[in-house]
Formats: structure tokens, sequence, C-alpha cells
């Protein structure tokens, strides 16, 4: 290629690469924003949720709870303590490692502990082991109903309360067959605070 | 492996199988140069306006030398493009959390993972890039990456179809045509659709909130000058700290979203990727993003049999893909179905499988869908960490790489390369009964078959050779996250994924130093172009021959035993060659697995 036209080559490249990213890197995400700002103002926004004007969280992003008043969330390991939403991240410990063993034991122990098990009761798996953004929102099924007694007996309500408020935060499966039937923590815990407060 | 996973295996296909004949006729518009489609009262002026610049000499059609040192010279530019506003971002706008600049070979990393389609990041997209280079320096790659490998496999399905022509068409017309009529429009849909399911669109800085239930964490104390102080007996002493907040990142995350899938790029706008909420929060977003990845590559297909006038070649190559596609889903769900024994030992249920790294939406099924998906193309976005599998289940996106992700693969790089696996198939077959062997009427020759070679050794001895350095130098060894045979996976992952421009990761890889970064964007650059020249080169000798017709003394090229050809090719030259490092890494640790009670 002669030097003349490796420069015409690299003349056509920026001139592609200018008016292509204005398009493409300007114009396109400036008329995606435009549309979520009007059509889903909320959801573009982060599903941020707030109570007394204040914002609390994300009904999509894990927050923890500690408190036996609260249902809690799956293990997280984002940013340096956990459910950190501007650090997502997994532990990437492999199948044999000795690090995921032993983390997953203790925290075997604690959730029998925490919520009253016996011992041959088997803990749901995704209860003890972190899930892959640090930032699961939901939980299983069968991991909230092992919570609901210890958060009823915290709330001094029946049981029965707490049960039917997991199935009111249960979501199937999407049109009924995508993905997999869970509970939003962080939804079910503000929902159970705010009928403790009426 | 419940019901509802077949289930929605067989919507996905038959989903998929619908939107290939009307891509695959959209794409044939899209790429006639002359081609008319719905879009051009709004995005005709815009493709004028780019001829113009180029200059309308420089527009008429290329050999395959014209339209390869396009293809370069245009890669050359971008990434240094996007390098320059790496190193400059903090004197950029649109920086609301004030990151400074990338260093010098985090920013060449990310410049050739993004130039190459690969998208490996070596950082965490929330902690380090401002919102400026997410949507400027790395989405106009995802554009520009995917209509470079779509342009090209157009000018070699072109020249698999003309004769006794040395022109291919023009890189500039191909590519500017793809950008405009076909990322833009199906990306702009996509995106809509995804923020009404919940990904964000938004310019705004890290949002903060005030969490429900504080907590106290125990942290280092740290001195004035920031480091931890000690006790007496040498323990680091802790201290309470209370957190009452939570900082939530925000950003544009769906106009990246959208076309990271739809163009095979996988670079996430967050560390954790498609499997953040704000990036793929709920089944159906995460469905779609899987069709995503596979549409334009199934499109390809039927635009192929369109272009060479047999659509059951089309077909055929989409049934040998499709089969190899299959087989990888089965075997990662079935792995992943089952607890990890280590766990289950100490009273984890092992009904919903191995969920260490998996999000409680998608569960096993749907991540080991996904995970198949990302491997079988060079898409390399992640909605579960591979690196937490089980040995086999870890093993299927390793095995879908080896193959070259060219199971419906990258935009154009799919096509590509399954038709080098084509070429190599019917001259085996040619060697097998002893006659000469063509391809569609063409007299496949020593050139022909020397630039397939070419295209998948350049590659593999790379990836091999890059593999063995890390394997036993002392920075490739304190980059692993894990140890035992794990932590070789982890590096021949890496070097998988780079070489293969695939961008997923066995993520306990800390990549992030200077040796993993230049080595990693070396093998990014390697895959890609060391593929593209020989392509081409390819595509410019074919298209120069003159065909003879086909009569029954020629080779099938559609129906059973070609598919079955070209899947033992794939297999057994793609994939094999890299057994017995394979057999170090995942195979001894599913041995390790279950026939000891081993840890590292």
């Amino acid at each position: 290629m002669s030097m003349k036209s490796l420069l015409l080559e690299i003349r056509a490249s920026v001139a592609v690469i200018f008016v292509l990213g204005l398009v493409l890197c300007g114009a396109y995400p400036l008329i995606v924003w435009s549309i979520g700002q009007v059509a889903f103002q909320n959801r573009a926004n982060g599903s941020l949720v707030e109570r007394n004007g204040q914002v609390v969280g994300s009904s999509l992003i894990a927050q923890n709870f500690t408190g036996n008043r609260y249902f809690h969330p799956r293990p997280s390991d984002a940013g340096d303590f956990g459910y950190d939403g501007a650090n997502s991240n997994a532990s990437n410990l492999g199948p044999l490692s000795e690090k995921l063993y032993d983390q997953v034991k203790e925290r075997v122990a604690a959730y029998r502990s925490d919520n009253n098990l016996p011992a041959w009761v088997q803990v749901p798996a995704d209860a003890v082991t972190a899930s892959a953004s640090g930032l699961d929102p939901d939980i299983s099924v069968g991991n909230a109903q092992l919570q609901a007694a210890r958060v009823a007996k915290a709330r001094k309500i029946p049981k029965s309360e707490v049960e039917k408020f997991v199935s009111r935060f249960t979501a199937g499966r999407q049109l009924g067959f995508l993905g997999e039937p869970r509970v939003n923590v962080f939804k079910l815990n503000l929902a159970l605070d705010q009928r403790n407060s009426r | 492996m419940h019901a509802m996973g077949w289930v929605q295996l067989a919507v996905f296909t038959i989903v998929l199988l619908a939107i290939t004949k009307p891509l695959g006729l959209y794409l044939v518009r899209v790429l006639d140069p002359r081609g008319r489609t719905y879009l051009e009262p709004v995005l005709k002026p815009v493709e004028n306006l780019v001829y113009k610049l180029i200059g309308a000499e420089r527009t008429g059609e290329q050999d395959w030398k014209g339209y390869a040192a396009s293809a370069l010279v245009l890669s050359v530019i971008g990434a240094l493009f996007t390098y320059a506003v790496l190193r400059l971002q903090q004197f950029l706008p649109l920086n609301p959390q004030h990151f400074g600049p990338l260093s010098p070979d985090l920013s060449f990393n990310t410049a050739a993972s993004f130039t190459t389609n690969t998208n490996w990041q070596s950082y965490g997209g929330e902690t380090t890039m401002s919102y400026l280079s997410q949507m400027v320096a790395l989405t106009s790659h995802n554009f520009f990456s995917a209509a470079m490998g779509i342009s090209v496999a157009t000018a070699l399905v072109r020249g698999i179809a003309r004769q006794k022509t040395k022109l291919l068409g023009n890189f500039w017309v191909d590519f500017t045509r793809v950008c405009l009529y076909l990322l833009l429009p199906i990306s702009l849909v996509l995106a809509v659709f995804l923020v009404s399911q919940g990904v964000i669109q938004n310019f705004s800085h890290y949002r903060t909130a005030h969490v429900v239930d504080p907590y106290t964490v125990q942290v280092a104390k740290k001195s004035a000058a920031g480091l931890d102080v000690k006790d007496a007996a040498g323990k680091t002493v802790m201290v309470n700290k209370k957190i009452d907040t939570q900082s939530i990142a925000m950003g544009p995350v769906a106009s990246q979203e959208a076309i990271k899938e739809l163009g095979t790029n996988g670079g996430g706008f967050m560390n954790a990727n498609s499997a953040h909420p704000y990036e793929n929060p709920t089944p159906l977003s995460n469905f779609i993003e899987m069709l995503s990845i596979f549409a334009i590559g199934s499109g390809l297909t039927y635009y192929l049999g369109r272009m060479v006038g047999n659509q059951k070649h089309g077909w055929s190559i989409w049934t040998a893909m499709f089969l190899l596609f299959l087989v990888g889903t089965t075997i990662c769900w079935w792995s992943e179905s089952h607890g990890n024994p280590r766990l289950t030992s100490v009273g984890v249920s092992s009904l919903e499988g191995n969920t260490e790294g998996k999000e409680a939406r998608f569960g096993v099924f749907d991540s080991a869908l996904f995970a198949t998906i990302t491997t079988d193309t060079s898409c390399g976005a992640v909605n579960s960490m591979h690196d937490s599998f089980l040995p086999l289940g870890g093993l299927v996106p390793l095995f879908n790489m080896h193959m070259g992700c060219v199971v419906f693969g990258g935009v154009g790089a799919g096509l590509y390369g399954i038709l080098i696996f084509v070429v190599l198939a019917i001259f085996l077959a040619g060697l097998m009964i002893g006659r000469t062997p063509e391809y569609l009427g063409k007299k496949l020759e020593a050139y022909d078959v020397m630039t397939a070679v070419l295209a998948i050794l350049i590659p593999s001895a790379v990836l091999l050779g890059f593999t063995a350095i890390a394997a036993v130098t002392s920075w490739g060894l304190a980059g692993r996250g894990n140890l035992g045979p794990h932590g070789l996976s982890e590096i021949l992952y890496a070097f998988t994924s780079s070489v293969n421009n695939n961008g997923s990761a066995f993520a306990g890889l800390s990549g992030n130093s200077v040796p993993y970064n230049t080595a990693l964007a070396l093998a990014m650059l390697a895959g890609r172009y060391f593929v593209i020249v020989p392509i081409l080169a390819l595509a410019g000798n074919l298209a120069s021959k003159k065909a003879v017709p086909v009569s029954s003394g020629s080779m099938p090229v559609s129906g059973g035993t070609f598919v079955l050809l070209v899947i033992g090719t794939v297999v057994i030259i793609g994939a094999l060659t890299f057994f017995p490092v394979v057999s170090l890494g995942p195979i001894v640790e599913h041995f390790l697995m279950v026939n000891s009670t081993k840890l590292f």
C-alpha cells in the first residue's frame, strides 16, 4: 500500500468513527434515555424505593438484613463487606476450594442456629452460597419458608401471617416457564415493616 | 433437570428457528449496497454523509488485500481512539464519580479487547469507567467490531458465490450499512425492551440509600498513615464499623446492554455483567438477551444459503451448529443440577444444584443455558460465574471456545469460522474417498487449504504457548484465584477466551497486572487478525476460480453425512487439539471431586 493510499484509509477511518460515533454513541443512547425516562421512569432510574421521602434501597438490588425481624438475603461478595451496590462481585471460588468449604460450613451452622433448626435439616443451597452479582435480590421459596418462624417470633405475629406475606411476594416462573420461583427479600421486609407500623 | 427447563429449551429453539429466515432475508438486503430497507428515509442521509466524507472513489469494490487493509486501518485507528479516551477520562465529561485514568497496560488491554470483539475485562465496570468511556470508548467498538465481523463474513460468502473476479465488495460500504441498518435498529428496540424490564438508563451520579436495617461489620483499624494497626501479638486490630448506607451504581446501561448481546461483544457495564440485576433483571430479559446473542449468527447461515443458491447448505450448517449447542447445554445443565459434594457433606441441600455464583431468578438451567450460548458464540457475557461451576459444567464453556466459538458464533466470526471447518471437512473427505475436494462447484486447492489451516493453527499455537508460559512463570501463577487443577483451568480459560475473542472468564484469575494485560491483549489481537487476514485471502482466491456446474459426482454440502462430517471436523480438529491440557484441568478436577475429599 502506498503512503497516499494509507493516508486516505486513515482519513476514511476517522470519518467513519466520527459520523457513526455521533449516531451510535450519541443519538442512540440518548433516544433510549428519552424513551426510558418518559415511559419507564422508575425502572430507568434503578427501581429505587422511598420511605418517608428518603431512598431506602432498590427493589432490584440486595440489601443486607441481619436482624431477627427480617428475612435475610443470600451471602454476598460485593465490595469489602458484601452488598456493595457500587461494586458487584462473586466469590469465584472453585468447587474444591477450601475457602469455599470453610465459608459454607460456617454459614450452615449460623443459618441453623439463627432459625432454630435441628442438625438434620438440610439448608437450602442459595442461603449459604454467594450469588453471581453479590446483589441478588431474591431467595428461594424454601429458604424463605425456613426463615418465617424466626421472623414471626421476633415480630410477635402468627407464623401463618408471615407465610401469607411470603407467598404474596413469591414470583412464579415468568410467563409460566421462564426462570425460577423466588422471593424478593427487600420488598417482603418493607411490607412486613409497613404491617407492623399500621 | 426439571421439566420447565426442557420447555424453555424447546421454546428457545422454536423462536430461534422462527427468526432465522426473516433475519437472513433482511441481511441479504443490508449487505447488498443497493438493497432497500424501510429505514432509508431516516438513515440514508447518514449513510450518504459517511460516503461523502470517505470519498466516493473509495466506495468501489475492493480486492481481498484492499478489503483487509481497510479493516486493519480502521481497527488501529479505533483502538488508538479508545486508548486515548481511557487514558484521559478524568478530563472528559460524564464522569460523575470522578474516576481517574486507566493505567497504560490496562488501557492497551481494554482497547485491544473491545476492538477485537473480545470484551475481556481486566477492570470492574462500575468502579473504573466513566459514563463517557462506557458509551463512547467501549460501545463504539461494540458496534464496530460486530460490523467488521459481519463484513468479513460477507466478503467470504461473496468469494464463494462469485467466480472469475478479484473483487469482494467494499469494506466501508458493508461496514456502514451493517452498523446503520442492522445493529442500530435492533439494538434500539432491544434496549427499550430491557428498560421496561428494569435495566437502568440514566446519567445520574451513584445513588445513596439509607438502609432499612443498619448493621456493624469488623474492619481493620488504620493508623494515620493508612496502615493496618497490629497488636502486641502481631494480629491486626479490628474495630466496629456501622453500615447505614448503601451506594448504588447508575449509568446508561440499557443502550450498552443491547448491543453487547446482539453484537456478541459481552463486555458488561457492571463488573458482574449479565448477572447484575441492573443488566439482566428478569428471566424474560434473560431469555431475550440469550436470543439476541444467537440471532445474527443464526440469520447468517440463512444468508449464506441464499447467496450461494443452496438453501439446504445453509440449513445443514445451522443443524450442525444446533446439535453442538444442544449437546453442550445438556451436559452443562446436567452437571450443574448436582449439588457440590463438598458442600452437601456439611449439610447443604442438593435440591437446587450448584448455586455458588448463580442468581436465584435464573437458577441452574438458565445459568447453564446462558453459559453455553455465550461461549458457543464469541459473546462472553455471563449471567453466572463459570469459575464456580462444577468441573464438567465449567468444561463445557471451555470446550465450546476450543471449538473456536463457531456454534452460531460471534457475529460474522462464527460464519467464517465454521466455513474454515467446512473447507477442511471437504478436504478430508476428499482425501478419504480419493477425489478432488470441491466446495459448491469450486475446487479446493493447496492455497485454499493452507489459508484454512493457518486460520486454525496460529490461534491454537498462541493459545497453548501463552498458557504454557503463564503456567510456569511467577506472574502467571500469582494471578490464580484458586489452587490445584482449578488454577490451571483459570489460566487456560483466560487465554482460550482471549484468543477466541470470547471475553468470558474464570474470573477468580486476577488478570489486571502488566504481564497478564499485555499477554492477553496480544492473544486477542492474534486471535482476531491472524484469522481475518487468511479468511480474506481465502475469499479472494475462491472468488477468482471458475465454478464447475454441480453434478452427481459433486460432493454433497447438505444432508446428514455433511452435517456429521462438519461436526466431526470441528470436534476433532478444533477441540481435541486441547485435550491434553484440558485433562490436567477440569477432567482431573472432576475425578478428584468424585473420588476423594481433597480440598485446595
